[in-house]
């Protein structure tokens, strides 16, 4: 088969962590992007946020507890991991209050780095 | 009644929509998603504040530490299972999905 070069991936997370199953599956997604030759890079949008917040125990509700993994990314080749800097200020948080280092950015930024990807993938 | 809010402030109307027709003094009991309107510092504090005003305002604690949320708006009353439940027991339920 024809080697293609690799693509620009991004995955757009909007959704908050536990009350559905997009953030989850989003983050499922993106660690099997990893095993493809892609550039892959992740954005927090709205309450999507909320997933990288530290400080999280689902003991009390019974569901699987999956913020740290979200530090994994970086090993799993995403490059870039933006946080929109609107959304975490709408939720009283700071770059402080997340579980990984990541580019808080504002929305132009975020714009043009959709602008160039090959594909947007929404959870 | 006791109005049972599981969605976030921020992506659903629900909790603005439950304010509007809640009656005066009604207990209202943030669940799930619901329990971001808790936090302190936020966009939707100001609602917040006039709902804790104006009615007995619960957060539950199992939601609250699942999603990490430990700075609370003044006046939210941490609230657990059994607590919900005595609650119920106690007002007709109406759940703002």
């Amino acid at each position: 088969m024809e080697e293609q070069a690799p693509r620009k991936i991004m995955f757009v997370n909007r959704r908050a962590p536990h009350g559905q199953i997009y953030a989850y599956e989003g983050m499922e997604v993106v660690l099997i992007f990893g095993a493809y030759d892609q550039e892959i890079s992740a954005v927090f949008l709205d309450d999507a946020v909320y997933s990288l917040k530290k400080g999280q125990d689902t003991s009390g509700i019974g569901t699987k507890e999956f913020s740290a993994t979200f530090r994994v990314f970086e090993a799993y080749g995403v490059e870039t991991v933006y946080v929109d800097k609107d959304a975490l200020e709408q939720r009283g948080l700071t770059a402080d209050d997340l579980v990984m280092d990541v580019e808080v950015v504002d929305s132009e930024t975020i714009r043009t780095a959709m602008q160039n990807q090959d594909v947007l993938l929404p959870f | 009644m006791l109005h049972i809010v599981n969605k976030s402030p921020f992506t659903h109307v629900n909790m603005k929509t439950c304010l509007t027709f809640a009656g005066k003094g009604d207990p209202i009991i943030l669940i799930e998603d619901g329990i971001y309107a808790a936090a302190a510092g936020t966009a939707m504090e100001g609602m917040v504040k006039e709902a804790v005003a104006s009615h007995p305002v619960y957060a539950l604690d199992a939601d609250l530490k699942a999603r990490g949320v430990d700075k609370l708006l003044d006046g939210i009353k941490v609230c657990d299972y059994a607590g919900f439940v005595d609650l119920v027991a106690e007002h007709r339920p109406q759940s703002w999905l």
